[in-house]
Protein backbone atom coordinates (compact mmCIF):
# COMPACT_ATOMS: atom_id res chain seq x y z
CA UNK A 1 0.00 0.00 0.00
CA UNK A 2 3.07 2.51 1.07
CA UNK A 3 4.14 2.82 -2.97
CA UNK A 4 -0.12 3.77 -3.68
CA UNK A 5 0.67 6.93 -1.39
CA UNK A 6 2.29 9.83 -2.77
CA UNK A 7 2.20 12.42 0.08
CA UNK A 8 1.56 11.55 3.42
CA UNK A 9 1.42 14.16 6.07
CA UNK A 10 1.95 13.32 9.97
CA UNK A 11 1.32 15.64 13.22
CA UNK A 12 2.04 18.36 10.71
CA UNK A 13 2.58 21.59 12.72
CA UNK A 14 3.86 25.25 11.27
CA UNK A 15 5.13 28.59 12.55
CA UNK A 16 5.93 31.86 11.25
CA UNK A 17 7.57 33.64 14.68
CA UNK A 18 5.31 33.36 17.06
CA UNK A 19 2.32 33.26 14.56
CA UNK A 20 0.93 29.24 14.71
CA UNK A 21 -0.57 28.79 11.24
CA UNK A 22 -1.64 25.32 11.51
CA UNK A 23 -1.40 22.52 13.96
CA UNK A 24 -1.81 18.01 13.71
CA UNK A 25 -2.31 18.11 10.41
CA UNK A 26 -2.69 14.65 9.00
CA UNK A 27 -3.15 14.11 5.51
CA UNK A 28 -2.82 11.38 2.44
CA UNK A 29 -2.76 11.95 -0.95
CA UNK A 30 -2.62 9.07 -3.47
CA UNK A 31 -0.42 8.50 -6.10
CA UNK A 32 -2.37 9.41 -10.00
CA UNK A 33 -4.83 12.15 -8.05
CA UNK A 34 -5.41 15.60 -9.27
CA UNK A 35 -6.59 17.56 -6.10
CA UNK A 36 -7.26 21.44 -5.34
CA UNK A 37 -6.78 23.04 -2.40
CA UNK A 38 -8.74 25.54 -1.97
CA UNK A 39 -9.55 28.05 1.19
CA UNK A 40 -9.40 31.97 2.35
CA UNK A 41 -6.12 33.82 2.30
CA UNK A 42 -4.30 33.34 5.25
CA UNK A 43 -5.42 29.88 5.85
CA UNK A 44 -1.92 28.40 5.47
CA UNK A 45 -2.46 26.83 2.08
CA UNK A 46 0.63 27.93 0.62
CA UNK A 47 2.65 27.24 3.80
CA UNK A 48 1.55 23.29 3.59
CA UNK A 49 2.09 23.07 0.19
CA UNK A 50 5.77 24.51 0.82
CA UNK A 51 6.13 21.93 3.46
CA UNK A 52 5.50 19.16 1.26
CA UNK A 53 8.27 21.25 -1.05
CA UNK A 54 10.87 21.03 1.69
CA UNK A 55 10.83 25.00 1.29
CA UNK A 56 9.80 25.40 4.75
CA UNK A 57 10.79 23.67 7.90
CA UNK A 58 7.80 22.48 10.09
CA UNK A 59 8.17 22.89 13.91
CA UNK A 60 6.12 19.55 14.15
CA UNK A 61 5.57 16.24 12.10
CA UNK A 62 6.73 14.78 9.13
CA UNK A 63 5.89 14.71 5.28
CA UNK A 64 6.81 11.95 3.52
CA UNK A 65 6.84 12.24 -0.19
CA UNK A 66 6.88 9.21 -2.68
CA UNK A 67 7.71 7.02 0.10
CA UNK A 68 10.79 9.33 1.20
CA UNK A 69 10.87 11.80 3.85
CA UNK A 70 10.80 15.89 3.06
CA UNK A 71 13.33 17.60 5.29
CA UNK A 72 15.03 20.65 3.89
CA UNK A 73 14.89 19.10 0.85
CA UNK A 74 12.51 17.54 -1.32
CA UNK A 75 12.92 13.40 -1.86
CA UNK A 76 11.15 13.20 -5.23
CA UNK A 77 10.75 14.17 -8.59
CA UNK A 78 8.74 17.35 -7.98
CA UNK A 79 7.77 19.99 -10.80
CA UNK A 80 6.67 23.23 -8.82
CA UNK A 81 5.42 26.03 -10.28
CA UNK A 82 5.55 29.47 -8.33
CA UNK A 83 2.95 32.36 -8.37
CA UNK A 84 3.90 34.21 -11.21
CA UNK A 85 3.71 37.58 -8.68
CA UNK A 86 7.10 35.83 -6.87
CA UNK A 87 8.94 35.65 -10.17
CA UNK A 88 11.36 38.35 -11.06
CA UNK A 89 10.42 39.54 -14.63
CA UNK A 90 13.13 41.45 -15.67
CA UNK A 91 15.81 38.91 -14.79
CA UNK A 92 17.41 38.53 -18.24
CA UNK A 93 16.54 35.28 -19.20
CA UNK A 94 15.12 33.88 -22.23
CA UNK A 95 12.07 31.38 -22.24
CA UNK A 96 14.89 28.90 -22.98
CA UNK A 97 16.53 29.57 -20.04
CA UNK A 98 14.02 29.49 -17.66
CA UNK A 99 12.78 26.39 -19.14
CA UNK A 100 16.00 24.49 -18.87
CA UNK A 101 16.53 25.31 -15.28
CA UNK A 102 13.93 22.25 -15.21
CA UNK A 103 16.64 20.15 -16.24
CA UNK A 104 19.87 21.36 -14.18
CA UNK A 105 19.06 18.20 -11.56
CA UNK A 106 19.63 15.86 -14.46
CA UNK A 107 22.59 17.93 -16.55
CA UNK A 108 25.77 16.87 -15.77
CA UNK A 109 28.40 18.72 -14.47
CA UNK A 110 29.15 21.10 -17.62
CA UNK A 111 26.95 23.91 -17.56
CA UNK A 112 26.04 23.24 -21.19
CA UNK A 113 23.21 20.97 -22.00
CA UNK A 114 22.99 18.18 -23.94
CA UNK A 115 21.53 17.13 -27.46
CA UNK A 116 18.51 15.00 -25.02
CA UNK A 117 17.92 18.14 -22.76
CA UNK A 118 17.66 20.13 -25.89
CA UNK A 119 15.02 18.72 -27.45
CA UNK A 120 12.95 17.50 -23.91
CA UNK A 121 12.85 21.45 -24.04
CA UNK A 122 11.92 22.24 -27.22
CA UNK A 123 9.38 19.25 -26.82
CA UNK A 124 7.80 20.61 -24.07
CA UNK A 125 7.75 23.94 -25.66
CA UNK A 126 5.96 22.40 -28.66
CA UNK A 127 3.42 20.52 -26.13
CA UNK A 128 2.66 23.98 -24.64
CA UNK A 129 2.16 25.73 -27.86
CA UNK A 130 5.30 28.48 -26.97
CA UNK A 131 7.84 27.40 -29.36
CA UNK A 132 7.65 30.54 -31.10
CA UNK A 133 8.99 32.34 -28.37
CA UNK A 134 11.99 29.98 -27.23
CA UNK A 135 14.51 33.04 -27.89
CA UNK A 136 12.32 35.93 -25.85
CA UNK A 137 12.46 37.42 -22.95
CA UNK A 138 10.22 36.15 -20.43
CA UNK A 139 8.85 39.68 -19.82
CA UNK A 140 7.57 39.92 -22.83
CA UNK A 141 4.95 37.12 -23.41
CA UNK A 142 1.10 37.24 -21.98
CA UNK A 143 0.23 35.95 -18.86
CA UNK A 144 -1.05 32.92 -19.95
CA UNK A 145 1.90 32.16 -22.22
CA UNK A 146 4.16 33.31 -19.08
CA UNK A 147 2.52 30.37 -16.90
CA UNK A 148 3.03 28.01 -19.39
CA UNK A 149 6.49 29.11 -19.30
CA UNK A 150 6.63 27.92 -15.87
CA UNK A 151 4.60 24.78 -16.47
CA UNK A 152 6.99 23.85 -19.24
CA UNK A 153 10.09 23.92 -16.63
CA UNK A 154 7.99 21.88 -14.35
CA UNK A 155 7.61 18.87 -16.77
CA UNK A 156 11.25 19.59 -18.26
CA UNK A 157 12.19 18.03 -14.94
CA UNK A 158 9.85 15.03 -15.77
CA UNK A 159 8.08 15.06 -12.89
CA UNK A 160 6.18 12.57 -10.67
CA UNK A 161 4.33 15.17 -8.81
CA UNK A 162 3.07 18.64 -9.71
CA UNK A 163 2.51 20.97 -7.22
CA UNK A 164 1.38 24.67 -8.59
CA UNK A 165 0.48 27.95 -6.22
CA UNK A 166 -2.55 29.70 -8.16
CA UNK A 167 -1.66 28.65 -11.39
CA UNK A 168 -5.17 30.02 -12.87
CA UNK A 169 -5.07 34.12 -11.22
CA UNK A 170 -4.54 36.34 -13.18
CA UNK A 171 -4.94 34.61 -16.72
CA UNK A 172 -8.50 34.97 -18.84
CA UNK A 173 -11.13 32.24 -18.65
CA UNK A 174 -9.66 31.00 -22.08
CA UNK A 175 -6.60 30.48 -20.91
CA UNK A 176 -7.63 29.21 -17.43
CA UNK A 177 -9.76 26.56 -19.02
CA UNK A 178 -6.79 25.43 -21.21
CA UNK A 179 -4.12 25.37 -18.54
CA UNK A 180 -6.88 23.12 -16.47
CA UNK A 181 -7.43 20.98 -19.42
CA UNK A 182 -3.72 20.82 -20.42
CA UNK A 183 -3.34 19.70 -16.17
CA UNK A 184 -6.00 16.96 -16.81
CA UNK A 185 -4.25 15.25 -19.37
CA UNK A 186 -1.14 14.93 -18.17
CA UNK A 187 -3.10 13.71 -14.73
CA UNK A 188 -4.37 10.76 -16.92
CA UNK A 189 -0.64 10.22 -18.18
CA UNK A 190 -0.06 9.18 -14.41
CA UNK A 191 1.12 12.62 -13.31
CA UNK A 192 -0.40 13.19 -9.76
CA UNK A 193 -0.86 17.34 -9.34
CA UNK A 194 -2.25 19.43 -6.38
CA UNK A 195 -3.04 23.37 -6.85
CA UNK A 196 -3.87 26.10 -4.83
CA UNK A 197 -6.79 28.15 -6.11
CA UNK A 198 -9.44 30.89 -4.95
CA UNK A 199 -11.38 30.22 -8.29
CA UNK A 200 -14.09 27.31 -7.10
CA UNK A 201 -16.31 27.34 -9.68
CA UNK A 202 -13.36 26.83 -12.14
CA UNK A 203 -12.13 23.67 -9.74
CA UNK A 204 -16.00 22.67 -9.38
CA UNK A 205 -15.63 21.80 -13.06
CA UNK A 206 -12.27 20.46 -13.69
CA UNK A 207 -10.69 18.64 -10.39
CA UNK A 208 -11.97 15.58 -9.26
CA UNK A 209 -10.94 16.31 -5.63
CA UNK A 210 -11.20 18.73 -3.73
CA UNK A 211 -9.83 19.68 -0.14
CA UNK A 212 -11.17 22.84 2.14
CA UNK A 213 -8.13 23.97 4.49
CA UNK A 214 -8.24 26.74 6.84
CA UNK A 215 -5.41 26.46 9.40
CA UNK A 216 -6.78 22.66 9.32
CA UNK A 217 -8.38 20.17 6.65
CA UNK A 218 -12.04 21.30 6.59
CA UNK A 219 -13.58 18.17 4.23
CA UNK A 220 -11.73 16.27 1.44
CA UNK A 221 -13.48 14.55 -1.17
CA UNK A 222 -15.22 14.97 -5.02
CA UNK A 223 -16.30 18.45 -5.34
CA UNK A 224 -20.37 17.09 -5.46
CA UNK A 225 -19.48 15.80 -1.86
CA UNK A 226 -17.74 18.65 -0.90
CA UNK A 227 -19.05 21.93 -2.31
CA UNK A 228 -21.63 22.42 0.40
CA UNK A 229 -22.98 25.57 2.28
CA UNK A 230 -22.03 24.08 5.38
CA UNK A 231 -18.63 23.27 4.73
CA UNK A 232 -18.22 26.68 2.62
CA UNK A 233 -18.80 28.39 5.67
CA UNK A 234 -16.48 26.54 7.64
CA UNK A 235 -13.52 26.84 5.14
CA UNK A 236 -14.58 30.44 4.00
CA UNK A 237 -16.10 31.70 7.64
CA UNK A 238 -19.05 33.31 4.88
CA UNK A 239 -22.55 32.25 3.15
CA UNK A 240 -21.09 30.68 -0.16
CA UNK A 241 -24.46 29.87 -2.03
CA UNK A 242 -23.87 26.87 -4.36
CA UNK A 243 -26.45 26.22 -7.30
CA UNK A 244 -26.43 22.95 -9.08
CA UNK A 245 -27.67 21.94 -12.81
CA UNK A 246 -27.25 18.53 -13.50
CA UNK A 247 -23.18 17.85 -13.12
CA UNK A 248 -22.80 21.76 -13.34
CA UNK A 249 -21.68 23.13 -9.49
CA UNK A 250 -21.66 26.68 -9.55
CA UNK A 251 -20.60 29.25 -6.35
CA UNK A 252 -21.23 32.60 -4.87
CA UNK A 253 -21.24 35.01 -2.41
CA UNK A 254 -24.47 34.46 -0.69
CA UNK A 255 -24.72 38.34 -0.11
CA UNK A 256 -24.87 40.49 -2.88
CA UNK A 257 -22.64 44.31 -1.91
CA UNK A 258 -25.37 47.04 -0.91
CA UNK A 259 -23.70 50.13 -1.64
CA UNK A 260 -26.91 51.43 1.24
CA UNK A 261 -25.22 48.98 3.77
CA UNK B 1 47.84 55.06 -31.48
CA UNK B 2 50.25 51.98 -31.40
CA UNK B 3 52.98 54.27 -29.85
CA UNK B 4 49.67 55.10 -27.72
CA UNK B 5 49.82 51.53 -26.50
CA UNK B 6 53.48 50.40 -26.43
CA UNK B 7 55.21 53.55 -24.53
CA UNK B 8 53.45 52.89 -21.14
CA UNK B 9 54.31 48.99 -21.85
CA UNK B 10 58.04 50.32 -21.67
CA UNK B 11 58.02 50.63 -18.09
CA UNK B 12 57.71 47.34 -15.41
CA UNK B 13 54.92 48.52 -12.88
CA UNK B 14 52.81 49.50 -16.06
CA UNK B 15 52.76 45.85 -17.72
CA UNK B 16 52.02 44.55 -13.60
CA UNK B 17 48.89 46.82 -13.15
CA UNK B 18 47.63 45.85 -16.94
CA UNK B 19 48.21 42.28 -16.30
CA UNK B 20 46.16 42.99 -12.41
CA UNK B 21 43.44 45.02 -14.03
CA UNK B 22 42.75 42.07 -16.75
CA UNK B 23 42.61 40.13 -13.67
CA UNK B 24 40.78 42.09 -11.31
CA UNK B 25 38.46 42.66 -14.48
CA UNK B 26 37.61 38.94 -14.82
CA UNK B 27 36.87 38.54 -11.01
CA UNK B 28 34.85 41.77 -10.69
CA UNK B 29 32.97 41.00 -14.44
CA UNK B 30 32.34 37.56 -13.10
CA UNK B 31 30.96 38.65 -9.47
CA UNK B 32 29.25 41.51 -10.53
CA UNK B 33 26.77 39.51 -12.43
CA UNK B 34 25.98 37.35 -9.45
CA UNK B 35 25.60 40.71 -6.65
CA UNK B 36 23.57 42.91 -9.54
CA UNK B 37 21.00 39.91 -10.07
CA UNK B 38 20.91 38.93 -6.29
CA UNK B 39 20.59 42.43 -5.62
CA UNK B 40 23.47 42.27 -3.30
CA UNK B 41 25.12 45.64 -4.23
CA UNK B 42 25.31 46.86 -0.49
CA UNK B 43 27.15 43.82 0.49
CA UNK B 44 30.20 44.40 -1.76
CA UNK B 45 30.36 47.72 -0.60
CA UNK B 46 30.18 46.98 2.53
CA UNK B 47 32.41 44.29 3.06
CA UNK B 48 34.93 46.11 1.49
CA UNK B 49 34.59 49.26 3.98
CA UNK B 50 34.64 46.53 6.61
CA UNK B 51 38.43 44.88 5.44
CA UNK B 52 39.40 48.53 6.51
CA UNK B 53 38.79 48.17 10.42
CA UNK B 54 40.99 44.64 9.38
CA UNK B 55 43.50 46.15 8.02
CA UNK B 56 44.69 49.07 10.16
CA UNK B 57 44.30 46.47 13.21
CA UNK B 58 46.05 44.40 11.42
CA UNK B 59 48.77 47.57 10.64
CA UNK B 60 49.29 48.30 14.72
CA UNK B 61 49.60 44.54 15.24
CA UNK B 62 52.01 43.91 12.53
CA UNK B 63 50.28 41.45 10.84
CA UNK B 64 50.27 41.37 6.97
CA UNK B 65 47.28 44.01 6.30
CA UNK B 66 45.37 42.01 4.00
CA UNK B 67 45.37 38.75 5.98
CA UNK B 68 43.94 40.59 8.79
CA UNK B 69 41.48 42.77 6.50
CA UNK B 70 40.42 38.93 4.97
CA UNK B 71 39.90 37.93 8.24
CA UNK B 72 38.17 40.96 9.71
CA UNK B 73 35.71 40.57 6.37
CA UNK B 74 35.02 37.17 7.10
CA UNK B 75 33.85 37.74 10.80
CA UNK B 76 31.99 40.59 9.57
CA UNK B 77 29.74 38.75 7.41
CA UNK B 78 29.95 35.57 10.19
CA UNK B 79 28.75 38.32 12.18
CA UNK B 80 25.87 40.03 9.42
CA UNK B 81 24.25 36.27 9.26
CA UNK B 82 23.92 36.28 13.42
CA UNK B 83 22.32 39.65 13.40
CA UNK B 84 19.69 38.96 10.81
CA UNK B 85 18.95 35.21 11.67
CA UNK B 86 16.57 37.01 14.65
CA UNK B 87 14.57 38.34 11.51
CA UNK B 88 13.83 41.20 13.33
CA UNK B 89 17.11 43.00 11.89
CA UNK B 90 16.73 42.83 8.25
CA UNK B 91 20.02 42.35 6.03
CA UNK B 92 20.88 45.95 4.70
CA UNK B 93 20.45 47.05 8.21
CA UNK B 94 23.20 44.48 9.21
CA UNK B 95 25.20 44.89 6.79
CA UNK B 96 25.16 48.76 7.69
CA UNK B 97 25.87 48.87 11.30
CA UNK B 98 28.49 45.91 11.58
CA UNK B 99 30.58 47.38 8.62
CA UNK B 100 30.43 50.75 9.03
CA UNK B 101 31.33 49.73 12.76
CA UNK B 102 34.43 48.53 11.33
CA UNK B 103 35.39 50.93 9.50
CA UNK B 104 34.79 53.16 11.81
CA UNK B 105 37.06 50.78 14.26
CA UNK B 106 39.40 51.85 11.83
CA UNK B 107 39.16 55.40 11.21
CA UNK B 108 39.41 56.16 15.36
CA UNK B 109 42.57 53.76 15.65
CA UNK B 110 44.31 55.79 12.67
CA UNK B 111 43.81 58.74 14.66
CA UNK B 112 44.52 57.56 17.77
CA UNK B 113 48.33 56.61 16.58
CA UNK B 114 48.37 59.45 13.77
CA UNK B 115 50.27 57.71 11.35
CA UNK B 116 48.65 57.13 7.99
CA UNK B 117 51.18 55.19 6.43
CA UNK B 118 51.35 54.44 2.42
CA UNK B 119 50.31 50.82 2.79
CA UNK B 120 46.59 52.22 4.57
CA UNK B 121 46.74 54.54 2.29
CA UNK B 122 46.62 52.06 -1.03
CA UNK B 123 43.99 50.10 1.59
CA UNK B 124 41.93 53.10 1.17
CA UNK B 125 42.00 54.39 -2.20
CA UNK B 126 44.58 51.81 -4.50
CA UNK B 127 47.66 51.50 -5.72
CA UNK B 128 47.43 49.62 -9.06
CA UNK B 129 51.21 50.85 -9.70
CA UNK B 130 52.59 49.38 -6.68
CA UNK B 131 51.72 45.81 -7.70
CA UNK B 132 54.05 42.85 -7.17
CA UNK B 133 54.65 39.45 -8.90
CA UNK B 134 53.61 38.54 -5.30
CA UNK B 135 50.53 40.39 -5.41
CA UNK B 136 49.70 39.08 -9.40
CA UNK B 137 50.34 35.44 -8.28
CA UNK B 138 47.95 35.96 -5.26
CA UNK B 139 45.17 37.93 -7.60
CA UNK B 140 45.88 35.52 -10.17
CA UNK B 141 45.19 31.99 -8.37
CA UNK B 142 41.54 33.63 -6.62
CA UNK B 143 40.77 34.71 -10.19
CA UNK B 144 41.29 30.81 -11.51
CA UNK B 145 39.10 29.62 -7.86
CA UNK B 146 36.61 32.27 -9.02
CA UNK B 147 36.20 30.68 -13.18
CA UNK B 148 36.72 27.39 -11.79
CA UNK B 149 34.01 27.79 -8.91
CA UNK B 150 31.30 29.65 -11.70
CA UNK B 151 31.88 26.87 -14.44
CA UNK B 152 30.89 24.45 -12.29
CA UNK B 153 28.55 26.05 -10.11
CA UNK B 154 26.85 28.14 -13.59
CA UNK B 155 23.52 26.58 -13.46
CA UNK B 156 23.26 26.21 -9.55
CA UNK B 157 23.97 30.31 -9.24
CA UNK B 158 21.93 30.81 -12.45
CA UNK B 159 18.94 29.45 -10.73
CA UNK B 160 19.05 30.45 -7.21
CA UNK B 161 19.47 34.01 -8.41
CA UNK B 162 16.46 34.06 -10.65
CA UNK B 163 14.40 31.83 -8.33
CA UNK B 164 15.54 30.33 -5.44
CA UNK B 165 12.78 28.65 -3.95
CA UNK B 166 11.98 26.69 -6.83
CA UNK B 167 15.70 25.78 -6.96
CA UNK B 168 15.24 24.30 -3.62
CA UNK B 169 12.28 22.48 -4.89
CA UNK B 170 14.43 21.51 -8.12
CA UNK B 171 17.26 20.04 -5.48
CA UNK B 172 19.84 22.92 -5.68
CA UNK B 173 21.37 23.31 -2.44
CA UNK B 174 20.37 27.16 -1.93
CA UNK B 175 22.54 27.70 1.80
CA UNK B 176 25.89 26.36 0.26
CA UNK B 177 25.60 28.29 -3.12
CA UNK B 178 25.27 31.14 -0.88
CA UNK B 179 27.97 29.90 1.34
CA UNK B 180 30.43 29.32 -1.14
CA UNK B 181 29.35 32.96 -3.01
CA UNK B 182 30.36 34.56 0.49
CA UNK B 183 33.33 32.95 0.47
CA UNK B 184 34.65 33.92 -3.18
CA UNK B 185 33.07 37.15 -2.53
CA UNK B 186 35.56 37.86 0.26
CA UNK B 187 38.23 36.71 -1.26
CA UNK B 188 37.99 38.50 -4.36
CA UNK B 189 37.25 41.73 -2.06
CA UNK B 190 40.64 41.25 -0.28
CA UNK B 191 43.19 40.58 -3.80
CA UNK B 192 41.33 43.81 -5.24
CA UNK B 193 41.63 46.06 -2.26
CA UNK B 194 45.49 46.73 -3.32
CA UNK B 195 44.44 47.31 -7.00
CA UNK B 196 40.70 49.42 -6.11
CA UNK B 197 40.64 50.15 -2.62
CA UNK B 198 38.26 50.37 -0.14
CA UNK B 199 36.14 53.03 -1.57
CA UNK B 200 36.36 51.95 -5.35
CA UNK B 201 35.99 48.28 -5.21
CA UNK B 202 32.01 48.26 -4.79
CA UNK B 203 31.83 50.39 -7.97
CA UNK B 204 34.18 48.38 -9.85
CA UNK B 205 32.02 45.19 -9.11
CA UNK B 206 28.83 47.12 -9.95
CA UNK B 207 28.78 49.05 -12.95
CA UNK B 208 30.39 46.44 -15.95
CA UNK B 209 27.66 44.41 -14.95
CA UNK B 210 24.76 46.88 -14.56
CA UNK B 211 26.25 48.01 -17.85
CA UNK B 212 25.93 44.41 -19.31
CA UNK B 213 22.63 44.19 -17.68
CA UNK B 214 21.37 47.34 -20.17
CA UNK B 215 22.53 45.68 -23.05
CA UNK B 216 21.38 42.17 -22.94
CA UNK B 217 17.96 40.62 -22.04
CA UNK B 218 20.17 37.28 -21.99
CA UNK B 219 21.85 35.93 -18.93
CA UNK B 220 24.84 33.67 -20.63
CA UNK B 221 25.29 37.45 -23.10
CA UNK B 222 25.15 39.45 -20.27
CA UNK B 223 27.55 37.35 -18.28
CA UNK B 224 30.09 37.28 -20.45
CA UNK B 225 29.67 41.60 -21.71
CA UNK B 226 30.12 42.07 -17.54
CA UNK B 227 33.28 39.84 -18.54
CA UNK B 228 34.37 41.80 -21.66
CA UNK B 229 33.47 45.57 -20.25
CA UNK B 230 35.34 44.82 -16.77
CA UNK B 231 38.40 43.87 -18.56
CA UNK B 232 38.16 46.94 -21.17
CA UNK B 233 37.34 49.21 -18.12
CA UNK B 234 40.44 48.67 -15.88
CA UNK B 235 43.24 48.37 -19.24
CA UNK B 236 41.46 51.49 -20.74
CA UNK B 237 41.19 53.28 -17.09
CA UNK B 238 45.10 52.58 -16.61
CA UNK B 239 46.03 53.73 -19.87
CA UNK B 240 43.88 57.11 -19.28
CA UNK B 241 45.76 56.97 -16.02
CA UNK B 242 48.94 56.98 -17.33
CA UNK B 243 48.44 59.80 -19.46
CA UNK B 244 46.36 62.23 -17.65
CA UNK B 245 48.70 61.27 -14.42
CA UNK B 246 45.34 60.59 -12.13
CA UNK B 247 44.62 57.96 -9.67
CA UNK B 248 44.40 54.86 -11.90
CA UNK B 249 41.21 53.24 -9.81
CA UNK B 250 39.33 56.29 -10.12
CA UNK B 251 39.97 56.33 -13.67
CA UNK B 252 39.09 52.95 -13.98
CA UNK B 253 35.75 53.46 -12.00
CA UNK B 254 34.85 56.69 -13.52
CA UNK B 255 35.73 55.27 -17.09
CA UNK B 256 33.15 52.80 -16.29
CA UNK B 257 30.57 55.34 -15.24
CA UNK B 258 30.99 57.14 -18.69
CA UNK B 259 30.23 53.57 -20.51
CA UNK B 260 27.37 53.05 -18.02
CA UNK B 261 26.04 56.63 -18.34
CA UNK B 262 26.35 56.18 -22.78
CA UNK B 263 24.22 52.81 -22.40
CA UNK B 264 21.90 54.43 -20.36
CA UNK B 265 21.28 57.23 -22.39
CA UNK B 266 21.24 54.97 -25.89
CA UNK B 267 19.18 52.19 -23.75
CA UNK B 268 16.49 55.86 -23.06
CA UNK B 269 16.83 56.94 -26.49
CA UNK B 270 15.81 53.00 -27.88
CA UNK B 271 13.02 52.72 -25.51
CA UNK B 272 11.60 56.31 -26.09
CA UNK B 273 11.54 55.30 -30.17
CA UNK B 274 10.13 51.41 -29.73
CA UNK B 275 7.58 52.67 -27.26
CA UNK B 276 6.27 55.67 -29.42
CA UNK B 277 2.80 56.21 -28.93
CA UNK B 278 0.52 56.34 -31.97
CA UNK B 279 -3.63 56.14 -32.13
CA UNK B 280 -4.43 52.62 -33.39
CA UNK B 281 -7.94 51.70 -35.00
CA UNK B 282 -9.14 48.86 -36.22
CA UNK B 283 -12.22 47.49 -36.37
CA UNK B 284 -13.86 43.46 -35.29
CA UNK B 285 -17.53 42.99 -35.60
CA UNK B 286 -18.14 46.12 -37.96
CA UNK B 287 -17.21 48.12 -34.64
CA UNK B 288 -14.61 50.49 -35.47
CA UNK B 289 -12.11 50.72 -32.43
CA UNK B 290 -9.65 53.61 -31.40
CA UNK B 291 -6.90 52.97 -29.13
CA UNK B 292 -3.28 54.09 -27.62
CA UNK B 293 -0.77 51.48 -29.57
CA UNK B 294 2.39 50.86 -27.83
CA UNK B 295 5.28 48.86 -29.91
CA UNK B 296 6.77 46.31 -27.88
CA UNK B 297 9.81 44.62 -27.79
CA UNK B 298 10.02 41.29 -30.32
CA UNK B 299 7.14 42.97 -32.71
CA UNK B 300 4.51 41.81 -30.30
CA UNK B 301 2.47 44.49 -28.47
CA UNK B 302 -0.15 45.59 -26.44
CA UNK B 303 -3.65 48.17 -26.26
CA UNK B 304 -3.70 50.75 -23.63
CA UNK B 305 -7.38 51.68 -22.50
CA UNK B 306 -9.50 53.36 -24.92
CA UNK B 307 -7.97 57.40 -25.33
Amino acid sequence: MQEQTMIEIKDLSCKYGNNEIFKGINLKIEKGIFAGIVGPNGSGKTTLIKSMLGVIKPTNGKVSVNGGLVKNRPSSNIGYIPQLEAIEWDFPVTVEQAVMMGRYNKMGIFPWPDKKDKRIVRDVLERLSIIQYINHHIKTLSGGEQQRVFLARALASEPELLILDEPTSGVDLKTQHDILHFLLSLNKKGITIILITHDLNAVAAHLPWIICFNKGIIAEGRPEDVFKPNILKKTYNADVTVLRSGSLILMANAKPLNTDD
Amino acid sequence: MIDFLITPLKYEFIVHAIAAGILIGILCGIIGVYIVLRGMSYIGHGLSHAAFGGAVIGYISSVNLYIAAGIWGLLSALLINLITRGKKIKADAAIGIVTTASFALGVALISRIRRFTKNLEAVLFGNILGVTTEDLVIIGAVTLIVIIVFFFLYKQMLFVAFDPESATVYGIRVNWIDTIFSVILAASIIVSLQVLGVTLIAAAIIIPASTARLLTNNFHKMFFLSIIISVFTSVAGIYVSFYLNAASGATIVLLGALIFTIVLIQNYIHRRIMEHEHVHVHSHGGIVHHHKHIDKEEHRHEHKEKA
